[in-house]
């Protein structure tokens, strides 16, 4: 697929729901792809299997705070640099960029690397959604390397990381992201073409536009833009259950900072005086209760949307009195397995539950 | 005494108010030159309150007119545009994303130099003087006499922009600066865009506030003249000269905050019930939610606060559709022509205030005319107007116990008696002018936006220092010392960010300080560092 100027709404608006309430504000990435495509013109998005076994494959996105990155923004050469320079390390051209994650801004980032270099986006990434740790991607889940790996920042700093152990990894990336002034230019887990169909998350990308034009469409006809974006998601096949687990409006909120992450709840009232639901968050949310009672728990996707635009609001946006729709959708299969819930379950946020999948806690068909 | 004018797409309305007092008020219709109607409405409200001109003390106005300039494009200014960023931000150029026929009639020359501020307040790269000057240089000897300047980070330190504008000042001493700091709060490229539309408003701005101080002066008002900003506290005239964009958005909160005055009552649902559409708000301590998402103005994204307004389709001239056993409540109106259109007028268009009349909620137009309904049909009518009256409450309040509501506007017997989750409904008098009230009582405000750190400074140290520093700039913009209160504050802790840091917004008002008649011309002019 062609990927055109016209597309970029659309899988900017898909990505940030696909961010889980977390991935930052997608708006940012959308103008910087749109002022890439408008440099270098459209580029293509390749499945998965037409990579070669050896091709060289790199995930790419931005490290850091969401605050700095709307006002510190890219020089446009961060992406090309880190590239280049993995090229030399790895001591070959790379074949084909993709999205570290899926969820946020990052879902569009791998554009500008693409579309400065002419090389394909693979339609894959390595979350599925967005996860606030670099190493709690698919990738470190089935044993892959993040190193080596090279983080560009606009003053023209390049730093490369060479560690075997992917949580370090994770440590210094941050820690140089701050160093760089809150927001940095990531590449790693470079794969070959092989372990990209092996481990990859196939179809996000197209997955993301889908979604975002289900909903662009179903305002274009005055529709319901719920029910198109939940059609949208089951269709992909790779978010096979979606539910719209509470409608009503914001009355509580707490935030605050823990361990360098937005942590908090969020308490919405249903309409009518029908019942409560909370949502906990780390950057991301993580479990939906309803009236005490569990409806969706992390690796699941739950994002709070507006209730009559379908526009997502990330949990760094959420204001006392929002009107709201909580929706939640089945992860990805590979975030369910018991080796990727080790790193990205309910106890790895440190909460005292095990996974129960979407569909079994709503009483869904397909449970 | 005090005169209030609310300038709107169709009517200029004025009230004369003494101390808590409404003595008199006006609608007249808004005029092209935007003066003539604000001029024939305060002559008006002097008539009928038999008031000198001397016995004003100030004057408050609230128009709309520069928002309509930016949509419809009128006689904008040609802008050089100075950012001090580099070598960040580079991907993204000033003027990216705006619709290109404005771009085109705005952008002038375009800068991108050394400069800005990290989020720690490091600097980005230091400021280069030499680099500015001949900025300025171009701008002049091209003509291009706007001048808008950008920053990254800018709201937390505001140092190199204010470099920029002496070093401008100083050697293109024509030129009118906009800094960015003074716009907009964090968000570089929407803060940018506001203060481009800013500099494009020199101009317009200067003649405009012109005409209204000539028009005060040709009425005998020597008094200070006041300008409403989108979020309902004044900046003199001076300061609305240099800074227009931020009176784009007054009305509905002027709307909300006459409610407020009119009532007594300062947490509410406000409705304000027009031709077409109900629009509700939320007045919390007496000031109206804000909206969280961003605010397109003619088509360029900023990041102004706006009044969280939800618009339903239910207004006094909707129009009512019978289809057999099928009932539609509009959306369509008739608008302003329900004193043609509809029966009560002696048209054939059934619309809301027909039914309402023919319920017994109101009492205007001619009964006789109504079409024969039924009473069954027409209480089912009246009984789903409600529902969504209801809905429409409902959707808004976020408190779950019942809340106070206030209608106001042309249409407001359409929010009946009894509704579910409502305290209580208050029908001011005068609630047709509640947007003149408004911008009539309106205080001196400004806003504060920093990021602590508050391993730095312990958190009640770091919140006190700001408190004192925004009801400082409250004094600076013309209010009165002592009166100073924060109306308002928002705390988002920054993940991602080492240590417990915040971002941390205030806002403050206070009483206008100096209500005293000025001899001779004109308005006081107060410096006001105003940042949003």
């Amino acid at each position: 697929m062609r990927i055109e100027r016209s597309m970029l709404a659309d899988l900017a608006r898909g990505a940030a729901f696909l961010g889980s309430g977390g991935g930052g504000d997608p708006y940012y990435s959308l103008l910087l792809a749109e002022a890439a495509i408008e440099r270098h013109g459209a580029f293509d998005l390749i499945a998965p299997d037409s990579l070669a076994d050896d091709a060289l494959v790199v995930p790419c996105g931005w490290i850091g705070a969401p605050t700095v990155s709307v006002e510190k923004l890219p020089s446009g050469r961060e992406a090309l640099a880190g590239i280049r320079r993995l090229e030399q390390i790895m001591g070959r051209a790379v074949d084909a960029v993709m999205p570290i994650e899926i969820g946020g801004g990052n879902g569009l980032a791998p554009l500008i690397a693409a579309a400065e270099l002419g090389v394909p986006v693979v339609d894959c990434d390595g979350m599925g959604r967005a996860f606030p740790e670099s190493q709690m991607a698919i990738f470190n889940i089935r044993g892959l390397k993040a190193c080596p790996s090279v983080l560009t920042a606009s003053c023209g700093a390049l730093t490369v990381i060479e560690t075997d152990d992917n949580l370090t990894h994770e440590r210094i990336a941050r820690s140089l992201s701050v160093a760089l002034g809150g927001i940095a230019h990531m590449v790693e887990y470079p794969l070959t073409g092989a372990e990209a169909r092996a481990h990859a998350i196939a179809g996000s990308v197209s997955a993301a536009i889908a979604t975002g034009a289900a909903i662009r469409e179903a305002r274009a006809a005055r529709a319901d833009p719920f029910d198109a974006l939940a059609e949208a998601l089951r269709a992909t096949g790779l978010y096979p259950h979606c539910a719209i687990l509470f409608d009503g409006k914001i009355v509580d909120l707490e935030r605050e900072t823990r361990g360098g992450f937005s942590v908090g709840r969020v308490i919405i009232d249903g309409f009518g005086g029908h019942g409560r639901m909370e949502i906990e968050f780390q950057n991301e949310n993580l479990v939906a209760r309803e009236n005490g009672a569990i409806r969706a728990l992390v690796p699941d996707l739950v994002t709070v949307m507006d209730r009559e635009t379908a526009d997502t609001i990330t949990t760094e946006r959420l204001k006392y009195g929002q009107r709201v729709k909580v929706v939640a959708a089945a992860a990805p299969a590979m975030l369910r397995e018991p080796r990727a819930l080790r790193l990205v379950g309910p106890r790895a946020f440190g909460l005292g539950t095990d996974f129960a999948p979407l569909e079994e806690l709503n009483g869904m068909r397909g449970a | 005494m005090r005169i209030g004018v609310d300038v709107g797409g169709t009517n200029t309305d004025a009230v004369l108010i003494d101390g808590l007092r409404i003595v008199a008020s006006s609608k007249q219709p808004t005029t092209a030159d935007v003066s003539g109607g604000v001029a024939a409405a305060i002559r008006a409200v002097l008539a009928d309150g038999a008031a000198a001109p001397g016995a004003v003390d100030a004057v408050m106005i609230g128009t709309t007119h520069f928002t309509n300039a930016l949509i419809e494009r009128r006689r904008l200014d040609r802008v050089g545009i100075i950012r001090l960023a580099s070598p960040s931000g580079e991907a993204l150029p000033p003027l990216t994303a705006w619709p290109d026929a404005l771009a085109r009639q705005v952008g002038g020359e375009i800068f991108l130099l050394p400069g800005g501020y990290e989020v720690d307040g490091r600097e980005i790269a230091p400021f280069d003087e030499d680099r500015v000057r001949a900025a300025a240089q171009a701008c002049r000897a091209r003509g291009i006499d706007r001048i808008a300047v950008s920053s990254a980070f800018a709201p937390i330190n505001a140092a190199m922009e204010d470099r920029a504008a002496a070093v401008i000042a100083a050697e293109h001493p024509a030129a009118v600066v906009s800094l960015s700091h003074s716009i907009g709060r964090l968000g570089l490229i929407e803060r940018e865009n506001g203060t481009i539309l800013n500099a494009a408003l020199s101009s317009l701005a200067a003649h405009v506030i012109a005409s209204f101080e000539q028009a005060l002066a040709g009425l005998g008002l020597s008094a200070p003249l006041y300008i409403s900003q989108n979020d309902g506290t004044l900046i003199s005239a001076a300061e609305a000269t240099r800074h227009p964009v931020l009176t784009i958005g007054s009305g509905p909160t002027n709307s909300m905050r006459g409610a407020a005055f009119l009532t007594g009552v300062d947490d509410a649902i406000v409705m304000d019930v027009g031709g077409t559409t109900c629009d509700i708000g939320v007045l919390a301590k007496g000031f109206p939610r804000e909206s969280s998402l961003s605010i397109d103005i003619g088509g360029v994204r900023t990041n102004f606060r706006m009044p969280d307004i939800l618009a339903i389709g239910l207004g006094g001239g909707t129009r009512i559709h019978r289809d057999g056993a099928d009932l539609r409540i509009g959306p369509d109106s008739v608008g302003f022509h329900i004193t043609q259109d509809s029966y009560l007028f002696g048209g054939s268009t059934l619309t809301a205030s027909d039914v309402a009349v023919a319920a017994g909620h109101a009492d205007f137009g001619d009964p006789t005319r109504l079409p024969p309904l039924g009473a069954e049909a027409r209480d089912a009518i009246w009984r789903r107007i409600q529902a969504m009256v209801a809905d429409g409450i409902d959707r808004m309040k976020t408190a779950p116990g019942p809340v106070p509501v206030i209608a106001v506007g042309g249409g407001h017997f359409l929010v009946g008696d009894g509704l579910p989750g409502v305290a209580r409904i208050l029908r001011p008098p005068h609630a047709s002018v509640a947007n003149a009230v408004g911008a009539a009582i309106a205080q001196v405000g400004a806003q504060l936006e920093q990021i602590v750190d508050y391993d730095a400074v312990p958190r009640e140290e770091a919140l006190a220092a700001m408190r004192r520093a925004a009801a400082e700039r409250v004094v600076a913009a013309g209010g009165a010392a002592g009166s100073a209160e924060i109306v308002d504050m928002e705390e988002i802790f920054l993940s991602y960010l080492p240590g417990r840091s915040a971002q941390v917004r205030m806002k403050a008002v206070g009483d206008l300080a100096d209500l005293g008649p000025r001899r001779g011309a004109g308005p006081v002019a107060m410096e006001a560092r105003h940042a949003n």
